[in-house]
């Protein structure tokens, strides 16, 4: 089995790095950096660390001064918060001024587990995408986080990186061609393209190994960059493999699957099928146990692709 | 002591607002004209800014978190010498750089686009912690209205400025009394508005916020406060300098008919 790491120990390691070569970035939390791992770059830069307290709003309001007074900042809390409570500032202050702060949210999606519905946000793709000129990554394992972020902080503009809490496999290395705004091909495969994003990539190159020993042969998309959205490659797998299933951690209701929805009816209709959260709440649970209720797994992925084919 | 050189400028400042909402056919002129002599004594006389080089890295820094006084700060800017003054008579109109709420990207001089109230307050507050990061002896001020109070993320604004000790940021509170629906004792209570503040950890000043005594007298104060923000609460009226307009919410955001517009200007001292 491969090696574990949740996409947010990642994100809190690279910040060290990061930090150690750019003396303009800035990292914030609002009393949750044990858990959004920023701690660790709390106790080797404290001079370049604020903890805002409970103050999501807040939080993003002052990283937009100290974004436009020349810092490159990380402003991180839980998905939720980040994107539900302070989307209108992040809207109005963030996006609309395109200061260079990284809304970096972990705990998203069902895998939060035990503390249940209202920490399990499945909107905040939806929320952020619509933000014009906000970039929207969502790693799927430990490596390929560290990669984007690398780039997310490179370039002057907003961004949301969407991170998890739960242990994921990795499977890219060090040297993997990752690039914002680009799909990673995963997997060929000529009957239907799985287009998965963050920990659901794990899910469907399993259900891809599955399947292929039925005999369907299934190509696997990481679609790690959300906006932009890489339009060539679903494009392409659509003219190639004529059917779509579109897999994520997040509501069915505009996430990937409408992104991927959207790039499709303009320019190349095939049937979609959607994974993910079905327009309802979480609960409290296992991350295990929740991902197979709410339909997130490989077998999910197994299921909608047989129908599809 | 006199003043009569702010005063003058001032007026002009209200005049400006005056041509340009009536010029758009609709604004904010009430709480514009309430703010007028706090906004024409940091842009003429506090401030260290210039026009010359609107992007100077020790500049002070100006964040109108009540937005919708945008043609205040567009005038005083005008008058400052950043831009011709006829240039915001184009005011909300479609392709304009003056939009109805600031945007930094139009208008030389703007450091924040505001509008949404209370974020002003909260970018604030990340300038002067940069500034004090980077040993920048640059000030940021802020001006609230006092409806503006009501939102939620003023005060955690104005509780992180305390906790991080920005003596190099001011926040002032237009006490006008008034806001869109009515009188804020009616809509939703602020008072007591320097108490508020007291408690969150900020130095407090009380002032008549149409004199300009009062006003250099609380920047000079701030300036050497050292520890805590200042919060200046001055007192003013709304509509301030129209006889028709002070004191009333009906002129919070409405513009004057060309014979208002006419009086206001006259009144100002202004030739229509």
């Amino acid at each position: 089995m491969a090696d574990k790491m949740a996409t947010r120990a990642a994100y809190g390691k690279a910040l060290v790095e990061i930090g150690a070569e750019n003396p303009n970035l800035v990292v914030m939390d609002a009393d949750l950096s044990k858990s959004t791992m920023t701690n660790e770059f709390s106790k080797t830069y404290p001079d370049r660390f604020y903890n805002m307290g409970i103050a999501e709003q807040n939080m993003y309001g002052v990283a937009c001064g100290l974004a436009l007074s020349g810092k490159v900042v990380c402003a991180s809390t839980f998905a939720m918060f980040a994107s539900g409570r302070a989307f209108e500032i992040i809207r109005n202050s963030i996006g609309y001024t395109g200061a260079n702060v990284k809304v970096c949210a972990t705990h998203a999606g069902i895998t939060v587990g035990e503390d249940g519905a209202s920490h399990q946000t499945f909107e905040d793709l939806a929320l952020m995408r619509t933000i014009p000129g906000m970039t929207v990554v969502n790693p799927s394992d430990g490596v390929s986080a560290k990669l984007l972020l690398k780039q997310v902080i490179g370039f002057n503009g907003p961004a949301y990186v969407r991170l998890g809490r739960a242990a994921v496999p990795i499977f890219y290395d060090e040297t993997a061609d990752i690039r914002l705004g680009k799909g990673n091909e995963l997997r060929p495969g000529s009957d239907v393209t799985v287009i998965a994003t963050g920990i659901m990539v794990a899910e469907a190159m399993m259900a891809a190994s599955q399947l292929a020993e039925e005999g369907i042969d299934v190509r696997v998309i990481d679609m790690h960059t959300i906006k932009p959205l890489d339009e060539e490659i679903i494009i392409k797998a659509a003219q190639e493999t004529g059917k779509i299933v579109t897999a994520e951690e997040h509501s069915v209701i505009g996430g990937l699957g409408s992104a991927v929805a959207e790039v499709i009816v303009k320019n190349c209709p095939v049937k979609i099928e959607m994974v993910g959260q079905q327009d309802t709440y979480g609960e409290s649970g296992k991350p295990d146990e929740l991902k197979e209720k709410y339909g997130m797994t490989a077998a999910d992925i197994v299921k909608a692709v047989r129908e599809i084919y | 002591m006199d003043h009569k050189h702010y005063e003058e400028l001032a007026a002009k400042v209200r005049i400006d607002v005056i041509r340009s909402i009536h010029s758009a056919g609709s604004g904010h002129p009430g709480g514009s004209l309430s703010a007028a002599d706090i906004v024409t004594a940091l842009y003429f006389k506090e401030m260290n800014i210039d026009p010359a080089d609107p992007s100077k890295s020790d500049r002070d820094k100006f964040i109108l978190s009540k937005g919708h006084a945008g043609p205040v700060q567009y005038a005083a800017l005008a008058e400052r010498g950043y831009y011709p003054v006829s240039d915001m008579m184009t005011l909300r109109k479609l392709g304009s750089k003056f939009q109805g709420h600031p945007n930094m990207h139009k208008v030389s001089g703007i450091e924040m686009s505001t509008g949404s109230l209370g974020q002003g307050i909260s970018v604030s507050v990340g300038m002067a912690l940069a500034n004090k990061m980077d040993k920048n002896p640059g000030r940021v001020y802020t001006l609230l209205g006092d409806g503006e109070l009501q939102e939620g993320i003023v005060w955690e604004a104005a509780m992180s400025a305390a906790h991080y000790g920005l003596d190099n940021l001011v926040a002032i509170v237009d006490w006008n009394g008034l806001q869109i629906d009515g009188k804020n004792d009616d809509v939703m209570t602020v008072k007591p508005v320097d108490e508020k503040f007291a408690a969150f950890g900020w130095n407090v000043l009380v002032i008549d916020g149409h004199s300009f005594d009062e006003i250099f007298d609380a920047f000079d104060k701030a300036r050497t406060y050292k520890g805590k923000p200042t919060a200046i609460i001055a007192k003013t009226h709304k509509g301030r300098g129209v006889s028709f307009m002070e004191d009333n919410p009906g002129w919070h955001g409405k513009a004057p008919s060309d014979e208002e517009a006419k009086q206001a200007v006259e009144e100002l001292g202004g030739e229509w």
